[in-house]
């Protein structure tokens, strides 16, 4: 129970962001109308995607200097909800992407880039599972999670807003400023993003622990 | 003079109406009845089942553990 606080800190922040996210008062725009309530449920899942992926590639490098078993573990499974997380960001943004921008998929360089960068962590999980040898999967799929991360990186932060990009924060847009992020929004977005990466460390720590009991077993 | 009334009243409504359409359409029926709390409650049910299927896999997971240890 007292392990478990952060769990339900969570749970709290995510019932909270949900009743607020649908009751409170948001800003009046033109196209996104009372679509900009959007931006509390799908952002927030970039952002838990991002903080995985760089817990992942902490554990990653944390096995190359130490290789510890469950520091290989750790790495996987936190860019498994990572990815998870990721689907669950572009397929959000497809569908609000339908109805603000006209249609599902835009080739927008900022849904590219996140298509790209999924790719790249899918392959990550092909690596994975192409490699009989446990110790040579760990290794090597532990220097391709470095790889994956400083793709993402760029495929997501830095070349959307380099080019021409409708989403906001990118290519000359305003980030939450387009949304008039004023104090009303920020008082849920904030909890929305610390509710959902709390559930996804919850899923990973049930994931971690699943795999650890399950290599305890086989050996 | 009529004339004059006619005109003022018409442009009235017009400005009127033009506030109206340049007001940002939202969702103010749906809270005015009320019928979002539905939406809403659907959205918790689905959202707390989820955070109990976590907390049931968590308990099983300890069951699991404590076994192992054992």
């Amino acid at each position: 129970m007292k392990q478990n606080w952060w769990k339900y800190i969570g749970v709290l922040l995510l019932i909270y962001v949900h009743l607020g996210g649908l009751m409170l008062e948001a800003p009046r725009l033109n196209i996104l109308n009372e679509t900009v309530r959007a931006l509390y449920f799908h952002v927030p899942m970039w952002f838990g995607m991002v903080l995985l992926y760089m817990i992942s590639v902490f554990y990653a490098i944390k096995f190359l200097r130490n290789p510890l078993s469950d520091a290989d573990v750790k790495s996987v499974e936190y860019a498994h909800v990572g990815t998870a997380f990721g689907i669950l960001g572009i397929l959000t943004g497809m569908l609000w992407a339908n109805y603000t921008w006209g249609s599902p998929w835009h080739g927008d360089p900022k849904q590219n880039g996140a298509a790209i960068a999924l790719l790249v962590y899918l392959a990550y999980f092909v690596l994975r599972g192409s490699i009989e040898n446990d110790e040579q999967k760990a290794r090597l799929s532990a220097v391709y999670n470095i790889f994956a991360f400083a793709a993402m990186i760029p495929l997501i932060f830095i070349i959307p807003r380099l080019t021409d990009s409708m989403h906001p924060g990118n290519g000359g847009n305003p980030g939450f400023n387009a949304y008039d992020l004023d104090s009303r929004m920020r008082l849920i977005f904030y909890p929305a993003v610390a509710a959902w990466f709390l559930i996804g460390l919850w899923i990973v720590s049930l994931r971690v622990r699943y795999r650890i009991l399950q290599n305890h077993l086989t050996e | 003079m009529k004339r004059f009334l006619t005109l003022t009243i018409l442009s009235l409504c017009s400005l009127v109406g033009y506030t109206q359409a340049a007001e940002v359409e939202m969702a103010d029926t749906m809270r005015a009845n009320g019928k979002i709390y539905v939406v809403v409650g659907i959205i918790l049910i689905v959202l707390l089942g989820f955070i109990a299927y976590l907390f049931m896999l968590d308990r099983k997971l300890n069951r699991l553990e404590k076994e192992y240890k054992k």
